[in-house]
């Protein structure tokens, strides 16, 4: 039994499961001349033509570029900048109709061309000389998206550092009327294999396969007649079957193997590059040739001479249809991509991006509109030709039911959405839609499952910290409690004092009195019998002493209390401060809690912080009327002693 | 400049599943005019009321259910049901018979379970099996071959038979089920099973004129037309092959094994392959797509299934012929055949477990 690898070098394909052999329809264009066209008037440049994110701008309104400067950076790995496809002035930095399914508006630079078609400076590499750094560099500085479709950045797939068994080039080009990948091949062959040379410089693999459907033999024949020096180049001519060209299924079909879900081919020892890519990348490397331009294949009946052409990025597919003689026909409809994959547009001003290889325009008998669409009679054409192997009839019928448990259970995620099922669909059911309906319902409710987790995460958190700050609050209030009791102990054990005291006072001031009048009458009396015993001593020669100093000095024995009371009232104001400050304190601290509470409720839930609300706002103002009855009592205190 | 919006794929194939059941319709056409001519014209006249009441019915249950009525009536659903259970029934059956099942057929095993697409039940056979249940004299009364009949009744007395029960000369259905000898026949697995069952071995039983030829009289020819209208359709892709093989197949085993065990009380494999519905069955109703299996590993499990049901029930069973109750028991298995035979999606390692 011969190892794997033998059987790939000796040339055996395999096969994988399903497909299907809609009409391909190329003829029309394989084998005319790329065309070339005139410069178009505008230029919408798209910031983003890739899978990852956009570079940063680099130029400004008005301001005059040349042919291959940079308009982005690319400062980051996901990022791939793009260029100015030909010399002229940037008009507007704005958004423009984005060449997507959706149509969503997408920030785009629009480059007036002056017809100068001046280069910038430009800097070739020297193959022998330049470092696998410096290569992948530039092929990231010019641009370089994967342009079967996908938009892959490229330096990404020419970076990787895993070992490398097949390099497969992708020159499949299973999808109806498209050929602008055949047209290259025919033109560029000798490119393709010098960019190929390039990815085998940096990925050192052990074998590069080149697969290619038997329905373009003048293409295999330039590039087997272009890999004839290189013998570890294997070009293979696959059957023609769509989509033999999807990346899973090439790799299936020629060496065997299949990517197991939810991997990378990588994964499995594989890197798969579009041919296109390959020509972009030795043209890069090797001219210092961003990627400016690509072929696009631009056919359907409604075109006089449809035909592939070499078209600037950027380019609006108006200029394109106009240039292949486009009869417009109301009703008809505009296919960018192939009719198997490839999206309707709304309008002519979408621009052609580095990942558009065809556009389509049909007429009405050519690509008929869908009929109604009927009940699934479960004949299970659908599943005979799914090159996943999946069950589209259950897919449909749990899209339907919108049940994602079982659409995971029926692998939803590995539908490659090739339209193999929707096309044979007898009963003309748009299969595809409604998978991705369901993938992207999915996607959001993950996405809504991430949020919730999180803001269930965060409220958890929240949660915690309120019940600590709550525990901390008790404690505090325990203590502020215990610290009231106190003071207000204090104030009745000096209320106590300053009533006995004020007892006594007035019982002495009672004494004091009580005796004064006694005096006072005794010393009335006194002196009456002194007047008399005067008017005795007048008459028996008068020696009286004066006896009103004892009452006098009697009478300063009541400033005693007097002398206290001073005191009693500084204590009871002393106390009365306390309890006020530490009310004020108190009352502080609560309007401290309320305001991290009120902090809290910006960042949490609304509903959650609500109980927590009036709890915190209750505190305080308990906490103040506490401390503005310890004022009163104070107040009173002080005012009673002072009276 | 206006444009329309369309989701991908932009082609398709037109072959459309109205094309689909009208393909099979027209497939059991040889098979309809072999019946009509070797058992008379009953068939055709069973054929009309059927494909009328059908449309009826449906057109019926669409007006109720608040729905257009033209599309239901255009994908030939109700159509090839209507034919599938007017050539199962004996031929000269009261009007009734028909009217009521294909009525049954079309409301309640298919309608009510929500229309094309959804019923669980291959409807014709359902119809037949409660056919069968309710009324079992009428259901039995299968006439011998034309060439055996006493009178053959021509067009005019098959209609009156079937709407009146005696022909137009006045001979009631039990007098024209007696053979030129006299004896009254069934067909010849009924009669088969009767006599095996009274003790008659299978050398005695096939001496009969109701058994001449391999599968008995007439029969052959049938289900040789049958075979040929199925053989177009899998040429032709609008059946797989793997159900028909499957059905066949096991038929063709168990009866093998049992004739070589006891040759004298069960018939030969030819007999059981070329009798009765078999061909019928195995290329028209077996391939029922709605309720038959929909993966290829199930539909070959469902196909034996239904070929191994067929023998038992010929072999034990009370009724004449077991195809209707064969396809029924499948239909059952198919949720369960489907969900543990679901093929492993690419890229997956365990099958059946999704992961
Ligand atoms: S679109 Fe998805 S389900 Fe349909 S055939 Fe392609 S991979 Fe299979
Ligand atoms: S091809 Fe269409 S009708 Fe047939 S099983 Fe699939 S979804 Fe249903």
């Amino acid at each position: 039994m011969p190892s794997l690898f033998q059987q790939i070098q000796a040339g055996k394909l395999w096969d994988f499961h399903g497909g299907v052999h809609p009409p391909t329809r190329k003829a029309q264009t394989a084998q005319k001349p790329i065309g070339v066209m005139p410069l178009p008037d505008r230029l919408f440049i798209p910031l983003r033509q890739h899978i990852g994110v956009a570079g940063n701008i680099l130029v400004a309104s008005g301001q005059r570029v040349l042919k291959g400067q940079p308009l982005t950076s690319a400062d980051n790995s996901m990022a791939v900048p793009v260029h100015a496809p030909t010399s002229g002035t940037i008009i507007d930095i704005g958004d423009h109709i984005s060449p997507h399914p959706s149509a969503l508006p997408d920030i785009t630079i629009t480059l007036e061309p002056d017809g100068l078609d001046e280069w910038r400076p430009q800097y070739p590499l020297n193959l022998t000389t330049s470092d696998n750094l410096s290569i992948l560099e530039r092929i990231q500085e010019s641009g370089i998206a994967g342009m079967g479709g996908a938009g892959f950045p490229a330096h990404l797939k020419a970076g990787l550092t895993q070992p490398v068994d097949y390099l497969i080039i992708n020159a499949v080009e299973c999808e109806p009327y498209i050929s602008s990948d055949d047209a290259l091949m025919q033109d560029g062959a000798i490119t393709i294999v010098k960019g190929i040379d390039i990815l085998c410089k940096l990925l050192n693999p052990k074998a590069v396969l080149i697969g290619i459907e038997d329905d373009k033999p003048v293409a295999s024949a330039a590039l087997k007649a272009a890999c004839s020096q290189r013998e570890h180049y294997f070009v293979r001519d696959v059957p023609t079957k769509y989509p033999s060209g999807g990346e899973k299924q090439l790799i299936q079909l020629l060496t065997s193997k299949e990517v197991p879900a939810g991997r990378r081919p990588i994964d499995i020892g594989i890197v798969m590059l579009n041919v296109g890519t390959a020509y972009a990348i030795a043209q890069a490397v090797l001219d210092d040739h961003p990627l400016l331009s690509r072929v696009v294949t631009v056919t359907g009946e409604t075109l006089s001479q449809p035909q592939n052409v070499r078209a600037l990025i950027g380019t609006p597919v108006s200029d394109l249809l106009t240039f292949c003689g486009y009869q417009h026909q109301s009703d008809g409809k505009i296919i960018m991509g192939g009719p198997m994959m490839g999206f309707t547009l709304p309008n002519l001003d979408v621009p052609i991006i580095k990942t558009t290889n065809c556009i389509l325009a049909p007429s009405q008998y050519e690509l008929p509109a869908a009929g109604p669409e009927l009940d699934c009679i479960r004949c299970s054409a659908c599943a005979d030709v799914c090159p996943a192997s999946l069950l589209p009839q259950q897919l449909l019928w749990y899209s339907k039911a919108k049940d994602p448990a079982k659409l995971d259970e029926y692998n939803l995620f590995d539908c490659i959405e090739c339209g193999a099922c929707a096309y044979v669909c007898p009963s003309e059911i748009p299969l595809v839609q409604y998978y991705r309906v369901a993938k992207a319902d999915i996607r959001e409710q993950q996405r809504e499952a991430v949020k919730a987790e999180q803001a269930k995460a965060r409220f958890e958190a929240r949660n915690a910290r309120l019940e600590r700050e709550k525990q901390e609050r008790m404690a505090r209030n325990k203590q502020l409690a215990q610290a009231r009791e106190q003071a207000q102990q204090t104030d009745s054990n000096s209320n106590a004092v300053a009533e006995a005291l004020a007892r006594i006072k007035a019982k002495q001031a009672a004494q004091t009195t009580a005796p004064a009048d006694r005096e006072q009458i005794l010393a009335e009396r006194e002196a009456k019998k002194q007047q008399a015993r005067a008017y005795q001593a007048e008459k028996a020669t008068s020696k009286a002493p004066p006896e009103s100093g004892p009452a006098s000095a009697n009478l300063s024995s009541p400033a005693d209390p007097v002398k206290e009371s001073p005191a009693s009232a500084k204590s009871a104001a002393v106390a009365a401060a306390i309890a006020r400050a530490k009310a004020k304190k108190a009352a502080q601290a609560q309007a401290d809690m309320q305001e991290k509470a009120v902090d809290a409720e910006q960042t949490k839930q609304p509903e959650a912080i609500e109980p927590a609300t009036p709890q915190a706002a209750t505190d305080p103002r308990k906490a103040a009327i506490a401390a503005a009855i310890a004022r009163a009592k104070a107040k009173k205190q002080a005012d009673s002693e002072k009276s | 400049m206006s444009f329309k919006i369309a989701s991908s794929p932009h082609n398709r194939v037109n072959r459309s599943t109205a094309n689909l059941m009208l393909l099979v319709a027209i497939a059991a056409l040889p098979g309809i005019l072999v019946q009509a001519v070797l058992f008379g014209y009953g068939v055709l006249i069973q054929l009309l009321l059927a494909i009328v009441t059908a449309w009826a019915a449906e057109a019926l249950t669409m007006q109720l259910r608040k729905k257009p009525v033209l599309p239901p009536l255009k994908d030939h659903s109700a159509l090839l049901t209507g034919l599938l259970l007017a050539i199962a029934i004996p031929p000269y059956a009261p009007w009734w018979l028909i009217v009521i099942g294909t009525f049954f057929a079309v409301v309640i095993v298919k309608q009510l379970y929500g229309g094309l697409g959804n019923n669980l039940f291959n409807p014709a056979m359902a119809a037949y099996v409660m056919l069968l249940i309710a009324f079992p004299l009428q259901m039995t009364q299968w006439l011998p071959p034309a060439s055996l009949q006493s009178d053959s009744l021509n067009l005019s007395d098959a209609v009156c038979a079937v709407f009146s029960q005696f022909s137009c000369s006045g001979f009631s259905i039990s007098q024209l089920q007696t053979g030129i000898d006299g004896i009254s026949m069934a067909t010849p697995l009924d009669t088969l099973r009767t006599d095996l069952t009274a003790g008659k071995t299978l050398t005695e039983s096939l001496q009969q004129p109701v058994f001449y030829g391999i599968a008995g009289a007439g029969w052959l020819w049938v289900n040789l037309a049958y075979l040929a209208g199925g053989l177009v359709l899998l040429k032709l892709n609008v059946i797989g092959w793997r159900i028909p093989l499957a059905v066949l197949g096991s038929l063709f085993i168990f009866s093998t094994l049992s004739w070589l065990a006891a040759a004298d009380s069960n018939p030969s494999p030819l007999f059981q392959l070329f009798s009765g519905a078999t061909m019928l069955a195995a290329f028209f109703i077996a391939t029922d797509p709605v309720s038959a299996s929909t993966t290829n590993k199930g539909r070959l499990l469902y196909g034996a299934l239904i070929g191994f049901m067929i023998f038992i029930i010929r072999k034990y069973g009370g009724y004449p012929d077991g195809v209707a109750f064969a396809v029924l028991l499948a239909n059952m298995a198919v949720p369960l055949i489907d969900y543990y035979t679901r093929p492993r999606t690419y890229g997956h390692k365990a099958k059946g477990t999704g992961k």
